[in-house]
């Protein structure tokens, strides 16, 4: 595996593989209400207490199409650059499980309401391109609990019904770090467009991941295996890795692949088979006969189109042009919404005499470091946009160092405090007037002459010596800058 | 006096209003004779005690403004009732009882109608002689062991006799229509999308429609204008402009041009079918419409079609009853196992004949040639229609090929018995409003009905037509009370 890019190659004997992925994420749409009922969607609620007759599916009740959540899907498809298409159908799923009230999931089959579109990674070695192959609406199952009755499974309707989008990849992505690119990009654009949280611990974002190898430089496709419902870049990454490795093996051997849905076992750290090709369901899928279908006008997606935000890519873009920040920096500020808000909101606070480079170095180096520490987001950040532009600000007009500024920051910490607060209450203001520092210096060469001498005699590192003395006796607060001019004309 | 229970519905509301007699009265005569009724065996669930209470209230605090004030009414077990058992005549709902109401009977109870009980029907609607229904046969009040005719038997049954003054069915290939032909009295399944199928248990979604079923056709359309609504609750509900049909109803029907279908002169039809169509043909032209002969060249398919699309709906549509969440569950080792005793004690022979059949429909490799194929063909009985309309107002046809037959005649040949269906199912496949109404009588003096097929939307000309021709055929139940001897 070559350290250097994101390419995921497999050697074995003589031959070369390269893996082929696909993804079809499910993406849960933010919307109050479920996809065909009033319910509540609000995560973490006590079992079955959103659950209407609707998604129980007693007898006579039907379903009736939320109109928000259509919204939210044509908006991800236009985020996604995609056709929406005009007319779309539901469909319904047919098989049995114990958390499928209805018998049968509502789904989008042959007419899906987005089709292709596509995803730009900003990969290390460049951009990448990644199709999309379709989106569709459909409803989330209930939940099947195992564990807590010895004897008995219990159901949780709560997220029966639930709107999911479902968007389905080309199967454009090589390596386990294009997944993790395009898992995040595809996050941020939904987050930046408010259709999904993307919240991947409550499950908000899960994923089948489809999975085949092939020797590199074929335009063949290999035999795939699903792998369901993954649900963490990580384990996909691992599942990934785990299953091109065993496919390679098994070539090697001489075996042929069966196509099959497998599962991920991250404890283990394996996939396992979970049905072959021959035991798949038969879903009976037809149109459904309770529901109309989808009719949407192109003045009805144009007003939609005139809702979207800023998407990522042009932010990127934007804060090129504007802000004069490298690529790889904008690549980062925008990833996340609320980084993007975060750092704009910055740059106006820090008014006309901004300073970019510090801006950016601060947002991603120090304040990054503490959100890390305390595993919290951006939307939580102890230090607001306002006070860090403040900070950066005194560092910019000279009242305090950078040095310094890292003390003050520590401060502003407990409570988001003023910076300018900080400065005058610890008498932290930087020391610039040249007489004052002429005086100091003049001390520290008299109290050290045999040094002085020979830094004159050519022994020029010296130098830092005679910085450091000078820092120290002004308590760290003097202006570097003047002490270095300072210090060069008197030695 | 003529007896309470013999009334029409309009002049029992009449009555009612002027106040001769109460809502109380009507509900215990309807009752009492139910009491005695119980041979026929057209009650799943009885409601009497109830409807009593609740027509005390009505007398004690009266609104003659409702378009039903105080009035008893039974209703088919197909519509969902808050608080009173639901079954569709299946063992697999035997115990349910649900906590909501269907937007058709709330209509109904809105305007004053009280309910009186659940009517027996097949099992979920499966069926064209009652026979299917986990609660029992029915009995025609005709004669005795004659079927009433499915699916809305009991509901033909109580009609017939004067169980009831007015009742409601569901129809998705023929089930109000063909009851009503079988027993002497009036049945109408409205268009597609009149009438908000909310709350009813569903059989086929994309064909099944509720319909008043009556003693004559003004009563018909006095429930029509209560019942038909349009509910945001189903999405297959139609917002156009509803008639105010009963007092629109017209016997003026001169003029309009009625079609007469060739393609529904079916090999093997009994000549007394013949004969009654003949004779139908007759009493439009006195009436003053005017007879265009039509084609329907569509016609021979709409059977195999409506029992390819039917089945294949209801195979999806009654996946939900697997024992998990209410209704019966028998114990099972693992879920599969729950599953397949609950369905297998749950269903009965007809229902699980009709679910084998859209499993197969619909199965990967079959589809495109069954139930794809078939909903090309729905398109083309459609279009039929369409193009007679061009020509003709409405259509008249017999209602049936045949009269009532005898309980167990035809309970083991389905094909024999689907084939009641074969006036009724192409206007379920094209969404169309039909009438079902008394016409005369076969050789064993059982009744035969004609059918009046409309336009979209257009109940009125249906019920017009309908309302004049009911003149002229002047038709009498004859009525022995045979089963109270």
């Amino acid at each position: 595996m070559s350290k250097n890019n994101s390419e995921y190659l497999i050697e074995r004997n003589d031959n070369v593989y390269e893996v082929v992925i696909g993804l079809e994420v499910h993406a849960q749409v933010t919307s109050d209400s479920k996809l065909f009922s009033s319910s509540s969607t609000k995560f973490g609620a006590e079992p079955n207490t959103q659950v209407s007759l609707v998604d129980a599916a007693f007898p006579g009740m039907l379903p009736v199409i939320n109109e928000f959540c259509v919204k939210q899907a044509i908006k991800t498809g236009i985020g996604l650059k995609a056709k929406i298409n005009n007319k779309s159908v539901f469909d319904r799923k047919n098989y049995f499980y114990a958390d499928l009230p209805q018998g049968y999931q509502i789904s989008q089959y042959k007419y899906p309401i987005v089709g292709e579109g596509n995803v730009i990674l900003d990969m290390p070695e460049g951009q990448k391109q990644v199709g999309i192959e379709r989106l569709h609406l459909e409803q989330d199952a209930g939940k099947s609990i195992h564990d807590v009755d010895p004897s008995n499974t219990l159901v949780d309707l709560n997220r029966s019904g639930v709107a999911l989008m479902e968007i389905v990849s080309k199967p454009d992505l090589r390596s386990p770090d294009e997944v993790n690119a395009y898992i995040k990009k595809l996050r941020s654009i939904m987050r930046y467009l408010g259709t999904c949280d993307g919240n991947m611990q409550e499950g908000s974002l899960r994923a089948d991941v489809n999975v085949s190898v092939r020797i590199k430089g074929s335009t063949n496709l290999g035999t795939r295996c699903e792998i369901k419902n993954v649900n963490s870049i990580k384990f996909m990454q691992m599942a990934i890795i785990y299953e091109a490795n065993r496919q390679v093996d098994l070539i090697e051997e001489g075996v042929e692949i069966d196509q099959e849905t497998r599962l991920f076992d991250t404890k283990k750290n394996e996939t396992r088979s979970m049905r072959s090709k021959e035991d798949a369901h038969d879903y009976r899928y037809f149109p459904d006969p309770d529901l109309l279908p989808l009719e949407i006008t192109d003045e009805f997606i144009d007003l939609l189109k005139s809702e979207i935000p800023e998407l990522p890519d042009d932010k990127k873009k934007r804060f090129i042009d504007e802000f004069k920040v490298s690529p790889y920096e904008a690549t980062i500020l925008v990833s996340d919404i609320d980084t993007a808000k975060y750092f704009e909101e910055v740059v106006a606070k820090m008014g006309k005499n901004r300073d970019m480079k510090l801006a950016v170095n601060w947002i991603t180096g120090e304040l990054f470091a503490v959100l890390n520490n305390k595993n919290i987001e951006i939307a939580q950040s102890p230090i607001s946009a306002k006070n860090l532009a403040k900070l950066i600000n005194l560092i910019k007009n000279g009242t305090i160092s950078g040095k310094i500024a890292k003390t003050i920051f520590e401060l502003m910490l407990d409570g988001d405090i003023d910076p300018q607060i900080i400065v005058e209450e610890k008498g932290l203001k930087q020391e610039s007037d040249p007489k004052a520092l002429e005086a100091l210096i003049d001390k520290i060469i008299n109290d050290n002459r045999e040094k002085a001498i020979e830094y004159k005699q050519g022994k020029e590192k010296l130098f830092g010596f005679f910085v450091g003395q000078a820092m120290k006796a002004s308590g760290g607060k003097a202006n570097p800058q003047l002490i270095n001019e300072i210090l060069k004309k008197k030695l | 006096m003529t007896e309470i229970t013999s009334l029409s519905l309009f002049e029992l509301i009449k009555n009612i209003k002027e106040k001769k007699i109460s809502s109380n009265e009507a509900a215990k005569s309807f009752v009492d004779r139910s009491e005695k009724s119980k041979k026929l065996n057209v009650y799943v669930t009885e409601n009497f005690e109830n409807c009593l209470k609740l027509s005390k209230e009505f007398d004690n605090n009266p609104n003659f403004d409702l378009k039903l004030p105080g009035i008893p009414i039974a209703v088919k077990d197909l519509f969902c009732t808050n608080e009173v058992r639901t079954t569709a005549g299946s063992n697999i709902l035997n115990n349910f009882v649900p906590s909501y109401e269907s937007t058709v009977t709330k209509n109904i109870w809105k305007e004053g109608g009280i309910l009186l009980g659940k009517l027996n029907c097949d099992e979920f609607a499966m069926g064209s002689s009652n026979e299917t229904s986990f609660f029992g046969n029915v009995q025609n009040p005709i004669a005795k062991d004659l079927v009433p005719g499915g699916s809305s038997g009991g509901s033909s049954a109580a009609l017939a006799a004067n169980l009831t003054p007015v009742t409601i069915g569901t129809d998705t290939g023929g089930s109000i229509r063909q009851p009503a032909s079988f027993t002497g009295t009036v049945g109408l399944k409205p268009t597609y999308g009149s009438c908000s199928r909310y709350g009813i248990v569903a059989f086929a979604s994309s064909l099944d429609q509720a319909g008043p079923m009556s003693k004559d056709v003004k009563d018909s359309s006095i429930l029509l204008e209560v019942i038909s609504s349009f509910d945001k609750k189903d999405s297959t509900s139609i917002d156009f402009k509803r008639n105010n049909y009963s007092s629109e109803l017209t016997r003026n029907i001169k003029g309009l041009k009625i079609g007469i279908p060739k393609e529904y002169r079916v090999d093997g039809m009994p000549d007394e079918i013949e004969k009654l169509w003949e004779k139908g043909i007759e009493y439009a032209k006195d009436c003053g419409a005017e007879i265009i002969d039509i084609s329907l060249p569509h016609t021979s398919y709409a059977l195999p079609t409506y029992y390819i699309v039917a089945p294949a709906e209801a195979s999806s549509n009654l996946a939900r009853y697997d024992g998990v969440k209410y209704g019966l569950r028998s114990s099972g080792k693992s879920l599969i196992d729950m599953y397949e005793k609950t369905r297998s004690e749950g269903f009965g022979e007809e229902v699980k004949r009709r679910i084998m059949i859209g499993t197969y429909v619909l199965s990967s490799g079959y589809y495109d040639a069954y139930y794809l194929k078939a909903q090309k063909v729905r398109q083309l009985i459609k279009q039929d229609f369409d193009q007679a309309y061009n020509k003709v107002d409405a259509i008249l046809t017999p209602s049936t090929p045949s009269s009532a037959f005898k309980i167990g005649e035809k309970s083991n040949d389905p094909v024999s018995m689907y084939l009641n269906d074969i006036f009724t199912v192409p206007v379920n496949l094209a969404g169309l409003p039909g009438i079902s109404i008394p016409a005369g009588v076969d050789k064993n003096n059982y009744p035969l009905g004609l059918q009046i097929i409309g336009k979209p939307f257009d109940e009125q000309t249906v019920l017009n037509i309908a309302y004049s021709m009911e003149e002229k055929i002047n038709y009498k139940n004859n009525i022995t009370d045979w089963w109270m001897k």
